[in-house]
């Protein structure tokens, strides 16, 4: 069964139809790109996916969860939402760091306030709290960033800072995690080490949906690319099939257009 | 010289008490403007039409208008107008309708500084907070509102440095504030008559007040210079 179902997936804004009725299945450990030109629907599905924006109708399923569906008459409270929305975490294009906290306390933040709530936190405190700070260094330390524990957000160059948001999205256990546009805030020497990143954790099977302008990346990491255009899925397959061998002219023409 | 040499240590008594009461109008003003001035910048943002524009136009006229109209306002009205002087004749009514005035006052230029600062924060702080899945009270308490208090403590310091004088402007309900303690002197007080030197020398305290608060909030500043966007 796939992780990830999303079910015609409909969005509007007035009368801007942005997403005409997406559909796709990702399965357990795969990575999957999203690519197309800019105003074709990627981020707003992005944006679906995660709560950021609430679909006009479709049906999204996670690890078997529904999260959204417009046919149900149930509405979800606001506590079960939050609770389901941490089975998927999301990296900002702009990182969104929170910039008085240093990077642990970034990466420790929310897994400190949910453990809050825990039956045991009042007895078992100090043990609770060292656990949530070896995991995050730990974390940190994976993504090369233990020199950098103690420093605040703008003492950071930008791949840093991504990789920083890249941890905090970590450190809460999501089942799937997206990006949206990861290096397209970067200067392009620092795309390397965010991309480099994204690829080691594609090789411990991380499930991914990345949207990307990164065409090579896309090609290197993912099992699955989906290309959109105009709020549609024009072609998907695998990168094989999407990237070297596109099928529909409009996914040609993107392709010539990005790689120049 | 000599005169003033040996009235001061009566002057500085009286004058001591006059601020005393500047000093307690002063505090009572930011203890109550702050929270108002936070509850109504949120009703000026409200979605709910008729709301915002009634906390509009309220600001509107208190913005609009004398401090020292609101004040003589809102202590003679209720006896002149309803017959039904609410403050009674003591110093202690003229304070309380004093603060009264302050609060209301304030917490409207306040609540444009706060709305200022709270709508300087980017839009992705707080689909951070919700895609980590905070609330909505945690995202605000733990993320936003440190950012927003970084954002405002120059107007705010600007702010509160201006209510430190407008204290005076109490004078005009005879509320017994350190200018009406060094007026006093000129008709006489305490023995003393047609001094005008304690008056001017009102200024002295008003500085070293204002003084003393400008280095907290260059304090207060350099503390949150720590971190920026």
């Amino acid at each position: 069964m796939a992780i990830l179902e999303v079910r015609d997936l409909h969005k509007s804004f007035g009368k801007n139809h942005v997403l005409k009725g997406i559909s796709f299945d990702l399965e357990k450990g795969q990575v999957m790109s999203v690519i197309g030109s800019s105003g074709s629907g990627k981020t707003t599905l992005l944006r679906c996916i995660n709560f950021l924006e609430t679909a006009d109708s479709g049906k999204i399923t996670v690890a078997g969860d529904v999260l959204f569906d417009s046919d149900s008459k149930t509405k979800i409270s606001e506590k079960e939402r939050r609770n389901k929305q941490l089975k998927i975490g999301l990296v900002f294009q702009q990182f969104n760091l929170f910039p008085q906290y240093n990077v642990l306390d970034n990466v420790t933040l929310v897994p400190r306030l949910r453990a809050k709530e825990r039956d045991d936190y009042k007895t078992n405190r100090k043990a609770i709290v060292e656990q949530i700070e070896s995991e995050a260094k730990a974390l940190l330390e994976k993504l090369g960033l233990s020199e950098k524990l103690e420093n605040y957000p703008c003492e950071l160059s930008g791949g840093q800072k991504q990789r920083v948001s890249i941890a905090r999205a970590l450190a809460l256990k999501p089942e799937v995690l997206f990006f949206d546009e990861p290096t397209s805030a970067l200067d392009p020497e620092l795309t390397g080490e965010v991309l480099k990143v994204i690829r080691d954790l594609a090789k411990e099977k991380m499930t991914m949906v990345i949207v990307t302008h990164e065409m090579s990346f896309a090609r290197d990491v993912s099992d699955y690319v989906i290309f959109m255009n105009n709020g549609t899925v024009l072609e998907q397959g695998t990168p094989e099939d999407v990237i070297n061998n596109p099928k529909n002219e409009r996914t040609k023409a993107f392709l010539m257009k990005v790689n120049g | 010289m000599v005169q003033i040499i040996h009235q001061f240590p009566t002057v500085f008594n009286a004058l001591n008490v006059g601020f005393l009461q500047t000093l307690k109008l002063f505090l009572v003003t930011l203890a109550g403007a702050i929270p108002l001035g936070l509850i109504i910048s949120f009703g000026s943002k409200s979605k709910f039409k008729p709301l915002s524009a009634l906390v509009k136009t309220v600001v509107w006229i208190i913005r609009g208008s004398p401090l020292m109209i609101q004040l003589l306002i809102i202590y003679y009205m209720p006896g002149l107008v309803f017959d039904n002087n609410i403050w009674g004749g003591g110093e202690q009514g003229r304070f309380i309708a004093s603060c009264v005035a302050f609060i209301i006052n304030y917490a409207c230029y306040f609540s444009e500084i706060f709305r200022g600062g709270i709508q300087s924060i980017p839009v992705g702080q707080y689909e951070a907070g919700q895609v980590l899945g905070m609330t909505k009270g945690q995202t605000f308490f733990r993320v936003v509102l440190l950012q927003v208090v970084k954002n405002i403590v120059p107007p705010m310091s600007n702010e509160i440095i201006t209510l430190v004088k407008d204290t005076s402007l109490a004078r005009i309900i005879s509320m017994q504030e350190i200018i009406w303690a060094g007026q006093a002197f000129m008709k006489g007080s305490h023995g003393i008559s047609g001094a005008i030197w304690p008056l001017f020398f009102t200024a002295v305290y008003y500085l070293a007040f204002s003084g003393i608060l400008t280095v907290a909030f260059g304090k207060l500043e350099k503390k949150l210079s720590y971190f920026h966007e």
